[in-house]
């Protein structure tokens, strides 16, 4: 009986240690991007709570959990309290398969990439949920977006992904980035271009950022499938977003820009001065210039309109990632340098 | 008891529930749920016994895709509960008797396997991986069968757009080449307008009227406050 209190405790305490430090980068993610776009827009963004501003989103914290949940009349109140829930768990959920370093991952499964979809296909629930549940047409027209928008993209990612797993040869997001190993010229990036564009587009869809925010949608549907949330179950939503931002950004540099390899390996001279660095500050450098890419998209960008998507999704995306998987099937097949030697059949 | 019993009894239980709550649940939404909990307990279950890659399909393929659409649909639709309960008791007399010969079906087959106590399946090694074994397998022996299966679901899609596709339709939509090549040149005019008193020039000098008793205003305001 001991041991399996002490199994849960080890486990909670990993799952914790990951969780933490995602909350406050979460938190964190919302300054940087009021005062990102601040500046991009020739404002300062927030500067009045704590120096400098630094303190704002703690204050926003604590305004949004000291907030009364309005339930609307009519509205079916578990499922709508269930919803913000159900959409942010699988956001969460998806860390567990993240390796930040060679050794430094929750649950090393050789299904992590396939882990990774069926958890952000999940999160789809909580939006479908949250629109019918609130008893309003707003809500429901942006669930409705926000659903067939993410079932749209779903498929292009997923077709992205498999490009990635066919490099690889693996579904171990560890082995994917043992793969690319040997410095900036081996990451996938260079054979899987067309793919990492479409998988970093396709994941801005998923997130429903800018400029795919048309569940949102402030000019036409108020603000989509939570418009009827406050306080604590809108926090929710809101931390879900930009925890899946992040997971996003994490995962681009996961699978297309060596995850944490030295961007330096094989240049003799710098190789030697940066191998000090840890492997997951590389990560978390890449994975920052991505949501900082996420965020000027959207201080960029004005919004689509519905049947654009749609097309880009449908008539653009998969087909080209279609075409390009036979691409790269002879690429592999040829053992193309550097990043398929050693495979090749001819 | 270790922690695989314990996650394996907790989801057990919680596919059962879920099971009842699809046939029990007034509201079809609410039973579209129920239903989307059976599938994900379920592939914890099988997430247990080291088929991983089938667990994480299971809940990419049927949760993440297909109840999504069915739910969707479910909540489209404006179902009449009261119609739909109304042939309840004509029915149940060989609603009983499907379910007893199901029950007898089943009980059949697999009697001999619950009456006993089953023993814990054997665990394969650390470097054993479900998704390499069954690649293997579906890639040489079941070949043949794998690729009629694709060529079933070909067929399938295929019969699904045949059905809905009533042929071209005159419609107003947007062409995309279109937009593409519209130029500067036949949208924009540039018109150069006659230039003369600014228009605003009232606001202007209001504005620099404002400024130069500020002080004065804010002590003013403050006032009315209290």
């Amino acid at each position: 009986m001991l041991d399996i209190i002490i199994d849960f405790f080890i486990i909670g305490t990993k799952i914790g240690l990951i969780l933490l430090p995602l909350i406050l980068a979460v938190a964190y993610t919302t300054y940087a991007e009021r005062k990102i776009i601040g500046y991009m827009q020739m404002r300062v963004g927030p500067n009045r709570v704590g120096p400098k501003g630094w303190l704002q989103p703690i204050a926003d914290v604590i305004k949004l959990l000291m907030k009364e949940v309005v339930i609307p009349s009519g509205a079916n109140k578990g499922l709508f309290l269930l919803a913000p829930i159900l959409f942010i768990a699988p956001s969460f959920a998806a860390w567990a398969v993240i390796p930040f370093d060679a050794e430094l991952v929750l649950a090393n499964s050789d299904v992590g990439l396939l882990y990774i979809l069926a958890m952000t296909s999940i999160a789809v629930y909580g939006v479908i949920i949250a629109g019918w549940a609130s008893n309003s047409k707003y809500a429901l027209l942006g669930s409705l977006r926000s659903a067939s928008q993410i079932i749209s993209y779903e498929i292009a990612m997923g077709f992205a992904l498999v490009g990635v797993l066919m490099a690889s040869g693996s579904m171990n997001l560890g082995e994917i980035v043992k793969g690319q190993e040997g410095g900036f010229w081996h990451w996938y990036w260079i054979p899987l271009l067309p793919l990492l564009v479409i998988y970093w587009i396709s994941g801005v869809a998923e997130t429903n950022r800018a400029p795919f925010d048309l569940p949102e949608g402030e000019s036409e549907i108020v603000a989509g499938f939570h418009v009827e949330y406050a306080g604590i179950s809108f926090a929710l939503f809101f931390l879900a977003e930009y925890a899946n931002m992040i997971l996003i950004s994490v995962l681009t540099a996961l699978f297309f820009f060596g995850g944490w390899l030295n961007p330096f390996q094989g240049i003799p001279f710098i190789e030697g001065i940066t191998n000090w660095v840890p492997g997951i500050a590389w990560l978390l450098l890449k994975a920052g210039f991505f949501l900082f890419l996420m965020i000027w998209l959207r201080a960029t960008f004005p919004r689509y309109r519905y049947d654009q998507i749609m097309r880009l999704g449908w008539k653009v995306f998969i087909p080209v990632t279609v075409v390009w998987l036979m691409i790269l099937t002879f690429m592999i097949k040829a053992g193309v340098g550097p990043w398929f030697t050693g495979r090749g059949v001819f | 008891m270790t922690v695989e019993s314990i996650v394996f009894y907790v989801f057990a239980a919680l596919t059962v529930i879920g099971a009842l709550g699809v046939i029990t649940m007034r509201n079809a939404v609410q039973a579209v749920l129920c239903l989307v909990l059976t599938f994900f307990s379920a592939a914890v279950l099988w997430m247990l016994l080291e088929a991983e890659f089938l667990a994480v399909t299971l809940v990419l393929v049927y949760v993440g895709a297909v109840m999504v659409l069915f739910l969707f649909v479910v909540m489209m639709l404006d179902v009449d509960y009261a119609s739909l309960k109304s042939g309840f008791t004509k029915y149940l007399p060989l609603g009983i008797v499907t379910a007893l010969a199901l029950f007898g079906a089943i009980y059949w087959v697999i009697r001999s396997e619950v009456l006993g106590d089953m023993p814990e399946p054997a665990k394969h090694s650390a470097e054993y991986s479900n998704v390499t074994v069954l690649g293997r397998l579906l890639y040489t022996d079941y070949f043949y069968a794998f690729e009629i299966a694709g060529v079933i679901l070909l067929v399938a899609i295929v019969a699904a757009i045949s059905l809905t596709f009533r042929g071209r339709r005159e419609r107003r939509g947007q062409s995309v080449p279109m937009q593409h090549q519209a130029s500067r040149e036949e949208r924009l005019r540039v018109v150069s307008m006659e230039s003369g008193p600014r228009q605003d020039a009232h606001l202007r000098k209001e504005e620099e009227a404002k400024k130069k008793p500020k002080s004065k205003r804010k002590k003013k305001t403050k006032g009315d406050d209290a």
